[in-house]
């Protein structure tokens, strides 16, 4: 067993442990580190990879965009030190059960597939990236490129759409007013 | 690097995608659903960049998928994030139990 296979090993047990842990454990702020340990574990599995640009990219983006995103969204919404409630037993042994033989029948399939591996040396550069692209020819991938740009753009207004506060003045009609109603309500009772 | 088939990192993946189902069957909390689909998007990518490495390495389209699906997958991310801040906001709760009426 060479270096290379036992650190592969090690790092995939990481990875599946820390994503079980992160499914299973109670309280949500610990759901969230454990989530973050696995994606630094995936982005570790790049660089053993030797694909060194998405591993930077997993880092920067999932690191550190959407994780803090998460951890922002629980401290805004919960109290984080408190436990969830467990799901019922029944659902529990349910969602085991299917997940097993899903897993078992998915791995069966790859496991009698013969992958043909490529004999050619993988070499991939960021300036090829880059220019495959922003390419407009017959491999080029400037159109999801553009796509993706305007996605974005949209995601960040409606982003910002969503998560403003309604005006907080009765004179607005409609629509505007309504999600203040039960919320003051709520405030009155407690 | 090669000592390693290209079946045991489909394994990782495909444990990972199966762990990402198991916590959007068992969680009724949305954010940690929301992590749970995090989980599974990143097993994908796992996926493509295995398959281009292994089997097409002169071809570069499985990192370009891979980049892409990170993009959305941020842009996904913040969605929801707003969508359930605004729901925190009319029904102090994020339980999907009690969002049933989207309503409000």
């Amino acid at each position: 067993m060479t270096a290379s296979q036992i650190i592969f090993y090690i790092l995939s047990a990481f990875i599946l442990g820390t994503a079980v842990l992160s499914v299973t454990t109670k309280k949500i702020f610990r759901s969230a580190i454990w989530l973050l340990f696995s994606l630094i574990g995936i982005a570790g599995l790049y660089f053993w990879l030797q694909v060194e640009f998405i591993a930077a990219v997993q880092i920067v983006v999932y690191v550190g965009g959407i994780v803090v995103l998460i951890i922002f969204s629980i401290f805004l919404t919960q109290q984080s030190g408190k436990e969830m409630p467990g799901p019922p037993l029944l659902r529990t042994i349910a969602s085991i059960l299917s997940v097993l033989f899903g897993f078992a029948l998915s791995y069966l399939l790859i496991y009698k597939n013969d992958f043909k591996a490529g004999d050619k040396e993988f070499d991939w550069s960021v300036s090829k990236i880059g220019k495959q692209m922003l390419e407009t020819g017959e491999n080029g991938y400037v159109l999801p490129f553009e796509v993706v740009t305007m996605l974005l753009l949209a995601a960040m207004v409606g982003c910002i759409v969503i998560a403003m506060k309604a005006p907080a003045q009765p004179s607005s009609v409609g629509k505007a007013t309504e999600p203040q109603e039960p919320r003051v309500e709520e405030i009155i009772k407690s | 690097m090669s000592d390693i088939p290209i079946s045991h990192i489909l394994f990782v993946s495909t444990a990972l995608f199966f762990i990402g189902m198991y916590g959007l069957f068992t969680r009724r909390n949305m954010i940690t659903m929301l992590m749970s689909v995090e989980l599974i998007l990143n097993s994908v990518n796992i996926n493509f960049v295995a398959f281009n490495k292994y089997l097409y390495p002169d071809k570069l389209d499985g990192i370009f998928f891979t980049i892409f699906i990170i993009t959305i997958a941020a842009a996904e991310a913040a969605i929801a994030i707003a969508i359930i801040i605004n729901l925190y906001r009319s029904h102090r709760s994020i339980d999907v139990e009690t969002a049933e009426e989207m309503k409000w």
